[in-house]
């Protein structure tokens, strides 16, 4: 049974990196759940119970957290890093990244200061914790 | 005062599964593998550097109860085993096509960073790694 849990979790796990990967790209359900062998109700489900949130909520926090890197170490204008992550609209860009981060985007930028650690931390650790 | 760090350790689901990918894959040497009974201690390092070793762990009986070890199997193979490990290359985009030829599971390409190069990949079990090509 436990055997069985951790193959679940580590195709679960393929199908989570495959959207950190690919996070600027419309989310393919399908696809998603075809790297995690299972069928698409099922990968919804499963995902959920295993890292507390639904694929389309933790593509919206990635694409969040990189849009956040991206207004601290970079110059590029709001509407540019919105498309650059993923959105569609501006509108609803801006009223996710305020939902799960609490500032808009540019009140963000303001406050924000780089950080000087590995990447990979950053991508791991200012990702907003505003599971929804 | 400390001078060095010379051994750390991470957590696999399958000793030797673990043996093929640290050597066979990604080109460690095996610095001890003994039985010791109650447990094989398996390590490995970079070639040419074994005073820094790491001890591939598999969490189970004596060291932990095997409800905490089937917990911590659970966190392993969802990518919150609490441990990753993070090498230098001196090519990361050579080191990337090699991997890459061999099948490995990315979880990042090659890219440009202030200090220098890197890419992120996971182990069959789920751990992190990190390999970087830092700016000299």
């Amino acid at each position: 049974m436990s055997r069985a849990v951790e193959e679940t979790n580590r195709r679960l796990l393929r199908a989570r990196d495959a959207m950190d990967r690919a996070y600027a790209q419309p989310l393919d359900i399908p696809a998603l759940a075809r790297i995690a062998y299972v069928s698409e109700a099922y990968f919804i489900r499963t995902f959920r119970a295993t890292f507390g949130e639904t694929p389309h909520r933790y593509l919206q926090r990635r694409r969040v957290e990189r849009s956040m890197f991206m207004l601290r170490e970079t110059t590029r204008s709001v509407t540019d890093i919105c498309t650059a992550v993923g959105f569609t609209s501006l509108g609803t860009f801006s009223r996710t990244f305020r939902d799960i981060v609490g500032q808009s985007p540019t009140e963000y930028r303001h406050a924000a200061k780089q950080v000087a650690v590995p990447t990979c931390f950053t991508r791991a650790w200012t990702r907003p914790v505003n599971f929804g | 005062m400390m001078t060095a760090t010379t051994l750390s350790s991470i957590f696999v689901l399958d000793q030797d599964e673990a043996l093929d990918f640290y050597v066979g894959t990604l080109g460690l040497e095996v610095n001890t593998d003994q039985d010791l009974g109650f447990m094989r201690w398996l390590t490995v390092n970079v070639p040419g550097d074994p005073g820094r070793a790491i001890l591939l762990e598999r969490p189970g009986p004596p060291s932990m109860d095997e409800a905490t070890a089937e917990r911590v199997r659970e966190l392993v193979s969802k990518g919150a085993g609490g441990g990753w490990i993070g090498f230098d290359t001196d090519d990361a985009r050579k080191t990337y096509e090699e991997l890459k030829a061999k099948g490995v599971d990315f979880t990042d390409e090659p890219t440009e960073r202030p200090y220098g190069v890197d890419f992120g990949l996971r182990d069959p079990f789920g751990n992190a790694i990190r390999i970087v090509q830092r700016v000299r």
